[in-house]
């Protein structure tokens, strides 16, 4: 083995402790860019693949009811490659031992037969039998939050006629990945399912013999989806038809492109940073590591070393650690990845999941983590090499130091060794600064991993203290006279009823559309309540809507633009609305008006399609028994059972997020502190030695070195924050989609455990550093000359 | 001058000192059986070649460094079988050390570099008297890098003097200087030894300082080879080398 190779072993061996503490923050930084990135592209990959294999139909309609006879016309459409008609209805369903009340969606499928479009994939059990009338496939969530199995019963109401089936199977359908009631927001599986039934026996059950109220088709490629969407609502109209939409506009397919945004948001976003700050605490570490090595850099150059050789030496040292962080980094954020994707299947029903490790992924991680270590490391190499080797092999000459400004402002007072931290640190102040940089950078990384959990109870604060206040929403299956809600309101426990009108609609300014709906509420009210920017409540003008911001912006309106709303319901009138105002609202959008308004615009009486319910907590459970069992109800949500929802999907899909980042931060902070403790050391040794032999005890002198890990820290805290505040606010902007926004709260909270954790890694590197001083050797400091 | 017949008290005293280092599977015997007294107030010069083990001696004299076998005495107390704390202590208060490369800390001026070790101290001098004992009350406030190398040698020497200590023990410190102004650092410490009595012993490979000692032990590989009494010594300035 060559000498020099021997020397790098050497090196590698006394640098074992910094190495380490490098190669983490590499091998942290690399595995949070592959976890993101390979995540993301498993779920991407997955959605593409289930889509093919069970072919996802590209366009949707719903209509009230049509002859089976129109389907020739609609598969005729120029563009439809493939076009299946279908029977829907929504069911109320009863599991044993489950008192609430549970809703669903039945949707039929061939006899005994798979579907040409939106396959289904088969989980357990088998597809319902030809001639039976009484089987039915379950989707998964459903079946498995109730552990639900085939050959389990079931009883089902299915437009008003109770029925009890059998369960053939367990399902998953490219339809329903996302598997969420209709105008929810938050999937709760275990008050809504997905259910199929044979054609013939679901067209018996709902009156539909010989006719559909569902269709689903395929394009040609090449073929407009909006010519095709055009015709088949012309076809449609005479029957009912609400209009076809594209995938964009399909319930399951939204929210897992809004989710996958998300995540790419995050995945770019957060990743970035955490690389980025690897990368420029590894050139400095890179270069401080160097700085050390001056003498033996002159050294190989007296002995007629080149350039070349020593620079690959000291290359071959740090990327040894930047390839051993870099491996323990994919490895580790592989398996995050397939632990946060198999995380993201608890929501979206992927029925695979299509896994790989894409090497551009691994490669650039690498590259950013080795790009920055080697420039760092070249930086160093050439400084020490452009010397004469005489001057190099001197010590780095006399350091001049004169009065911090501390003390020229006149203060006095300050103990020698208090001027011995100050003073080092005000010679290298661009050192300092670069230490100070690498922990703020660390304090803002915990705090944009930790400002989530604030924000969000925040969020729910909002959204359930202030806004909505109502223990149970109702929705009536078709618009009622407002007389229905003496009903409601004469149910025991019940202390307060509130009517909506809500009408689904297509909202459009410009060319911008949004697949929503109009909330008419009622005014004055004291259930639910829309707010401004400073969180009050605002009265809804007589006329004109009121927008959410969030929805506002989407579509690129302002306040005295007007609005244009296609009502996809009734006699679908079009209509031209004023924007009024805006409200502030961080979970959904909405457009509001005044109830009578709305009722005026859709041409129609004093009528509601639900309420809110104020009821007494111990009767809730009552309550609801009773609504269940009023035909007219087509739903109850309860407020409870919303925050538990939203807590579940929120909690689950951040923590493990949230915890890893957590520990990455803490690692990378540690790294910092670490680092610079033991660079300080190492250039502050002979120095405290030297104190050692005049007398000075060994906490006195760890005073010195600690107490400049200390200053440092404590500088950085400030810096950090506002990096910190800044870090949060650019992932609320980037994380920001029309199912929530999350605000920007920072909570004195955020603030102190992003300090503690920084606090508690320098007291570790701190502690670390102890040991070294307490072996200190007082006489070889004396032999050498400085 | 005190005649070295006379009897005066014992400040050192080893007994059979020996002091091994293990390098590896390598053994280096630096001392192999020393005694050897320092009596107060002398100006002993410790002499020997490089590696005769002066230097061991002089680190396990000041509480640096421990024998392996055999007794050390600081008056009364056995700083052989001392803990760390009472070694701490002993260099603390009783010991001033000057060294070859003076070991100066480089951010702080003249003034506070011995002030470092007043502020610890029982009953310092003040740092400014100090500086003006070795001739530098005109560079109180320069940094070490502003010093000459004589200067700052001399900082050093006010730094150990300025606790006031019992003993000032040197090691090499007209090593790293030219004559000239090695001859003048020496004379500084002669003054102090004559000024305020304290003990003082210098190591040195430079037989020719001996002349200046009332005292010369040689040492050769480990040992105690010579004691010789000077009767008369000469000042620094008749020196030459």
């Amino acid at each position: 083995m060559r000498a020099l190779n021997i020397k790098l072993l050497r090196n590698l061996w006394t640098l074992k402790g910094q190495g380490i503490a490098i190669a983490v923050v590499i091998a942290t930084g690399v595995a949070m860019f592959v976890m993101s990135f390979t995540a993301l592209d498993a779920l991407r990959l997955s959605q593409q693949s289930v889509y093919q294999s069970q072919r996802f139909s590209e366009v949707f309609a719903n209509l009230k009811r049509a002859p089976e006879s129109l389907a020739e016309r609609l598969r005729a459409v120029p563009g439809v490659a493939t076009l299946e008609t279908r029977v829907q209805a929504p069911v109320k369903l009863q599991v044993p031992g489950f008192d609430q009340p549970v809703t669903g969606l039945a949707q039929s499928i061939p006899d005994g037969r798979q579907p040409q479009l939106n396959q289904l994939y088969l989980r357990a059990g088998q597809l319902p039998e030809a001639n039976r009338n009484d089987q039915v496939l379950l989707s998964e969530a459903f079946a498995e939050a109730h552990e639900l199995q085939p050959g389990d019963r079931l009883s089902v109401v299915i437009n008003g006629r109770y029925q009890a089936l059998w369960i053939s199977g367990i399902a998953l359908s490219p339809e329903y990945i996302y598997q969420i009631r209709p105008g929810d927001l938050f999937p709760d599986f275990s008050r809504y399912a997905i259910l199929w039934m044979n054609r013939d026996a679901l067209e018996s059950a709902f009156d539909m013999d010989g006719a559909f109220n569902n269709v689903a088709l395929t394009l040609y490629t090449g073929a407009s989806e909006q010519m095709v969407i055009d015709r088949v609502d012309q076809l449609l109209e005479p029957w009912g038809g609400l209009g076809a939409y594209g995938r964009e506009d399909q319930l399951s397919h939204r929210f897992i492109e809004q989710e996958l945004e998300q995540v790419a948001a995050m995945a770019v976003f957060l990743p970035l940073i955490f690389i980025g700050v690897s990368a420029f605490l590894l050139n400095v570490v890179a270069a401080r590591l160097i700085r050390t090595q001056r003498e033996q850099i002159a050294v190989l150059k007296a002995f007629g070393y080149d350039g070349v050789a020593v620079a690959g030496h000291y290359l071959m040292l740090v990327l040894v650690i930047v390839l051993f962080g870099s491996v323990l980094g994919v490895f580790l954020g592989t398996w995050l990845a397939s632990g946060l994707a198999g995380m993201y299947q608890e929501f979206f029903r992927f029925p695979w999941l299509e896994f790989r490790l894409k090497p551009s992924v691994a490669l650039t991680a690498i590259a950013i983590a080795g790009g920055a270590t080697a420039i760092g490391t070249l930086t160093s190499v050439y400084r020490a090499f452009r010397l004469p080797p005489a001057e190099a092999m001197r010590p780095e000459p006399p350091t001049h130091f004169r009065r911090t400004l501390i003390e020229r402002l006149g203060i006095r007072g300050l103990s020698q060794p208090t001027r011995i931290i100050l003073r080092n640190l005000e010679r290298q102040p661009i050192k300092a600064g670069l230490s100070i940089l690498g922990i703020s950078l660390a304090v803002g990384m915990m705090m944009l991993t930790g400002f989530q959990k604030g924000s969000i109870d925040y969020m729910m604060d909002v959204q359930f203290r202030l806004a909505q206040k109502q223990d149970m929403t109702v929705t009536f299956i078709e618009p009622t006279q407002r007389g229905a809600l003496h009903e409601l309101r004469a149910l025991p426990g019940v202390r307060y009823v509130e009517g909506f009108r809500s009408a689904s609609a297509i909202l459009q300014y410009g060319h911008r559309t949004y697949r929503g709906g109009l909330q008419g509420f009622s005014d004055p009210r004291s259930l639910v309540q829309v707010l401004d920017e400073q969180l009050q409540p605002i009265a809804i003008p007589d006329e004109g809507v009121l927008l959410t911001d969030h929805l506002a912006r989407m579509l690129g309106i302002g306040v005295g633009d007007t609005l244009q709303v296609k009502v996809q319901e009734g006699r679908q009138p079009e209509l031209a609305i004023p924007v009024a105002g805006l409200v502030t609202e961080f979970i959904g959008v909405g457009a509001y008006l005044r109830r009578e308004t709305l009722a005026r615009l859709l041409g129609e009486g004093d009528t509601v399609s639900g309420a809110f319910l104020a009821v007494e907590p111990e009767q809730v459970a009552e309550v609801n028994r009773r609504l269940e069992a009023m035909p007219r109800v087509a739903g109850v949500s309860q407020r409870e059972t919303m925050i538990r929802a939203f807590d579940d999907m929120m909690s689950d899909s951040m923590l493990v997020f949230t915890f890893f980042s957590v520990f990455m931060a803490g690692s990378i902070a540690f790294a910092v502190v670490y680092n610079n403790a033991r660079i300080a050391f190492a250039e502050r040794s002979r120095e405290l030695a030297t104190l050692r032999v005049l007398g000075f005890t060994r906490p006195e002198i760890a005073f010195i070195l600690l107490g400049e890990l200390m200053l440092l820290t404590l500088l950085a805290m400030p810096l950090g924050f506002l990096l910190g505040a800044g870090l949060c606010h650019l992932l609320t902007v980037g994380m920001q989609t029309d199912l929530y926004r999350v605000p920007l709260v920072l909570t004195a909270d955020t603030y102190a455990s992003a300090a503690l954790v920084v606090l508690v890694a320098t007291l570790l590197s701190a502690l670390m550093m102890g040991r070294a001083l307490a072996k200190l050797d007082m006489v070889s400091a004396l032999k050498s000359a400085e | 001058m005190v005649t070295p017949s006379s009897p005066r008290e014992r400040v050192f005293h080893t007994r059979a000192l020996t002091r091994v280092f293990r390098l590896g599977e390598v053994e280096i015997h630096a001392l192999r059986g020393v005694d050897m007294e320092l009596y107060a107030g002398e100006f002993v010069v410790l002499l020997g070649a490089s590696g005769s083990g002066k230097s061991t001696l002089l680190n396990i004299l000041g509480g640096l460094d421990s024998g392996t076998e055999g007794e050390v005495w600081y008056k009364d107390i056995d700083l052989s079988r001392a803990s760390e704390r009472v070694l701490t202590d002993f260099r603390r208060h009783h010991v001033g050390f000057v060294f070859q490369f003076y070991n100066l800390i480089p951010s702080l001026t003249a003034r506070e570099n011995v002030a470092i070790v007043t502020d610890i101290a029982r009953e310092p001098m003040d740092p400014s008297d100090a500086l003006a004992l070795v001739g530098l009350e005109q560079r109180l406030d320069h940094f070490p890098a502003q010093l000459s190398g004589g200067e700052q040698q001399r900082v050093a020497i006010a730094r150990a003097i300025a606790k006031k200590p019992d003993v000032l023990l040197c090691d090499e410190p007209t090593g790293a200087l030219d004559s000239k102004t090695g001859i003048k650092v020496l004379e500084v410490l002669r003054r102090i030894n004559r000024e305020l009595g304290t003990t003082t012993a210098v190591i040195t490979h430079n037989a020719v300082i001996a002349d200046m000692a009332e005292r010369m032990i040689r040492l050769s590989d480990g040992r105690v080879s010579e004691v010789t009494n000077n009767a008369h010594p000469v000042d620094p300035d008749q020196l030459h080398w």
